[in-house]
């Protein structure tokens, strides 16, 4: 047993270990969390990934179940191993959930998310901008004799790439649904 | 047989139905259905506290000194703010409340109408659920499911919402065997194999040791009676967290003592140096674990919990039991007996002579003195003359607050109330009252400092109101006792705004407010003066004058682990010296 040795007049001590004591690796899960859909049912879980300080990339919510009022609501997070377990354990407990599922452990799954993307330009650029939507199966869903509106459906992956190469050519509007996501199998 | 009512009655109906004796409360303009309907009745008692807080910790004493959910009544807009501390105190230390609130009427919500506020926006990240009733036809049957919520599984406050208008529609009423409850089904039973995996390394375990904690008594009594006779048959040590105090008796011959920031030397070091360390209801709080990194690293770590989160939130536990506690204690020491009850005879022994070894540091020693009043004197001579009484305890926050968990001994559950998680200044008082609503006949005292003190000393106006002859023993340092103790240790002794200046004298205090004062300042007279607060038959202001610069010890400073812990200066002559004798 010692004395601490804490100089006079230090300021940087605390009554919490202000260390973060996991460094782990950072995974990306997707979960889908089946909610009763109540009023104040997805504040109640964005208050739980903003009050405990998770991440949310992504979100997507609406009713799959109008006659049992069930919600389904797909969240893309990242944290340690250990935070995304203390993630579900606390989707779990809240009382309008009925069912989380780790879509990134619980075997293969398909992920899809949807995205419209404004392109302006004339010339070659116009061209191109048509062209490589044909590659990416983009369709056209609006154009003037300036600007396409192209909608785009896909993995986030490939709607970045999409996005990427749009940018050069014009892009000036893009607007994504966020992922929505369904274990493969039966 | 169908019931057509108002809401506002609907809501007294319900609260009988749920066996409902006691509402702690306020009325105000949103809820005076409500009090029209609990004043042409006599079934429900109301208790009129002074402050919306109050009403909430009261309820909350109530609750913890009877296993029962406690229930609050308050209006719309600033009731419901005020009552959030309380919520959010009920929240933290897992306390079952159903709380009540008032709302402007339907069609007036989110038009910034007189009294009004988002009740449930605010209060839903400090509630274990809460609901905003927009149809009278879906009252009744959301009160019965809002006391399902509160005491299922891991208890919790939740708070129901009713608009104006709601109470004074009507609807038919749907009594507690109707009401759909079935969705919310926490799991109780423990995993069968997990249990008979830990009842067999508790056979070769050379060092166990039982951590418990609140969950024990959120359990019910019967997780108490079982925690002793496992403790009995297995000769293990327990310690327990603040919260769980009581559930193994502080005279048993296996208590260690509390551990954590301000536990007992024998505890923490059993704790560091176990190699079995068993987690029954309790979760690993900052308090108890100091640095997570060196939290008892050789040892094997089985977590029961009911709640799914605190598992492996904190700490990583080998073997996680998630069941109700009664339910996987009952069947551990099932398995226990069948398996022959044959705990590690060889090393046992050494275990308990070394721990004995840490009992003879006797790290609550301190300097006494026969000039002025060491707090800690205060507390033993306050547990000498109270021994063998049905004694039931509340604190405020504060280092009075640990030196009563140090120094008071509960031999049984629901016996101690203390604000554990969010340590909230302002509980005991109000929580003290709450208690003695629940238990006339019994001696309820309420150990506190004087800054805690005030923060909802228009209380006493509520203790003298319904005649609750409750004991405030105010440990008065003239400071912000655990405030001053950590800018004198880590902050150089900068004592920013951490004293209490222009108290009132509370001997007036209390003869203003209709009830007994008393001042005591010489440790001659102390005995007398506690017999003097014993005997009042109301209640009663006890100002102690203490010692102004005691120390709380032991203690864990910031981020240290378990065995790096710092003893008071009278039992560690030495260790702290030289320039750092002003720091410690």
């Amino acid at each position: 047993m010692q004395a601490l040795n804490i100089k006079k007049g230090a300021s940087s001590h605390s009554a919490y270990d202000l260390r973060t004591p996991y460094e782990d690796v950072i995974e990306t899960h997707t979960l889908a969390v089946l909610v009763d859909n109540e009023s104040g049912v997805l504040a109640r879980v964005i208050g739980l990934f903003s009050g405990r300080g998770y991440n949310i990339e992504s979100l997507t919510v609406a009713e799959v179940d109008h006659r049992g009022h069930l919600s389904r609501i797909t969240i893309v997070t990242r944290g340690t191993p250990q935070v995304i377990e203390q993630i579900k354990a606390q989707l779990e407990r809240m009382v309008p959930v009925h069912e989380v599922h780790d879509l990134t452990v619980e075997g293969p799954a398909v992920q899809r998310e949807l995205a419209l993307f404004k392109v302006a330009g004339t010339g070659d650029h116009r061209v191109e901008a048509l062209r490589l939507a044909d590659i990416f199966r983009a369709n056209v869903v609006d154009s003037t004799l300036e600007s396409f509106v192209f909608e785009i459906t896909g993995t986030a992956e490939k709607i970045d790439a999409f996005a990427e190469l749009m940018r050069p050519l014009g892009l000036k509007e893009m607007a994504r649904t966020g992922v929505a996501a369904l274990a493969r199998g039966a | 047989m169908t019931k057509v009512m108002t809401g506002a009655r609907m809501v007294v109906q319900a609260l009988k139905d749920q066996g409902v004796e006691v509402v702690f409360g306020y009325p105000g303009g949103a809820v005076l259905p409500i009090y029209d309907e609990i004043f042409q009745q006599n079934d429900i008692r109301h208790i009129l506290v002074r402050h919306e807080q109050g009403a909430v910790h009261a309820a909350e004493g109530y609750a913890r000194s009877t296993g029962k959910p406690g229930v609050v009544l308050v209006t719309s807009g600033p009731g419901a703010t005020n009552a959030v501390t309380g919520i959010t105190d009920a929240l933290m230390d897992s306390i079952p409340l159903v709380v009540l609130t008032g709302q402007v009427p339907t069609f007036l919500i989110g038009n910034d109408a007189f009294q009004e506020a988002d009740t449930v926006g605010i209060t839903r990240p400090c509630t274990k659920h809460n609901w905003l009733v927009k149809e009278t036809s879906k009252l009744a049957e959301t009160i019965h499911q809002a006391f399902h919520v509160a005491t299922q599984g891991r208890p919790g406050p939740v708070l129901i919402d009713i608009p104006k208008d709601v109470q004074f529609a009507t609807g038919t009423y749907v009594p507690p065997a109707k009401a759909r409850t079935d969705h919310y089904r926490p799991r109780v039973k423990g995993d069968r194999a997990a249990i008979e995996r830990l009842a067999e390394l508790m056979e070769t375990a050379e060092r166990p040791i039982f951590y418990t904690g609140g969950g024990v008594i959120n359990s019910g009594t019967e997780a108490s009676r079982l925690l002793r006779e496992l403790v009995a048959a297995t000769d293990f040590p327990i310690t327990s967290t603040l919260m769980g105090l009581g559930a193994y008796p502080g005279s048993g011959k296996n208590w260690l003592g509390m551990l954590g920031m301000h536990g007992l030397y024998e505890a923490n070091l059993a704790m560091h140096g176990c190699d079995l360390m068993i987690a029954v209801g309790a979760r690993f709080d900052d308090r108890i674990t100091g640095r997570v990194t060196d939290f008892s690293p050789h040892s094997i770590k089985a977590h029961i919990d009911i709640d799914p989160s605190s598992i492996n939130k904190v700490i990583h536990a080998d073997i996680p039991i998630v069941g109700d506690v009664t339910e996987v204690l009952r069947e551990l020491l099932e398995v226990w007996k069948a398996r022959g009850a044959k705990s590690n005879r060889a090393a046992l022994p050494k275990w308990w002579a070394k721990i004995d070894g840490w009992r003879k540091v006797n790290c609550l020693n301190y300097r006494n003195s026969d000039k002025v009043i060491k707090p800690q004197y205060a507390l033993q001579r306050l547990e000498a003359l109270t021994r063998g009484r049905d004694r039931y305890i509340t604190t405020e926050v504060g280092q009075h607050q640990m030196w009563a968990a140090q120094f008071l001994t509960f031999d049984d559950p629901n016996r101690w109330m203390t604000s554990g998680g969010l340590g909230t200044m302002g509980y005991g008082l109000p929580a003290s009252i709450g208690v003695q609503i629940a238990h006339p006949e019994a001696l309820v005292i309420n150990v506190a400092g004087e800054a805690s003190w005030l923060m909802n000393m228009q209380e006493m106006g509520t203790a003298m109101q319904f005649r609750a002859p409750v004991k405030q023993f105010i440990l008065n340092n003239e400071r912000l006792g655990m405030v001053r103790q950590w800018q004198q240790l880590l902050h150089g002794e900068r004592y920013s705004h951490s004293w209490s200046e222009s108290l009132p004298d509370f001997v007036k205090l209390a003869e203003a407010f209709g009830c007994k004062g008393i001042l005591c300042s010489d440790p001659k007279d102390l005995d007398d003066a506690i017999m003097e607060m014993l005997d009042y038959d109301g209640p009663v202001i006890f100002d102690c004058l203490v010692e102004k610069h005691e120390n709380c010890f032991p203690m864990i400073p910031s981020g240290k682990p378990h065995n790096e812990m710092l003893l008071g200066d009278a039992s560690t002559e030495g260790a702290i010296s030289g320039a750092g004798g002003a720091l410690v």
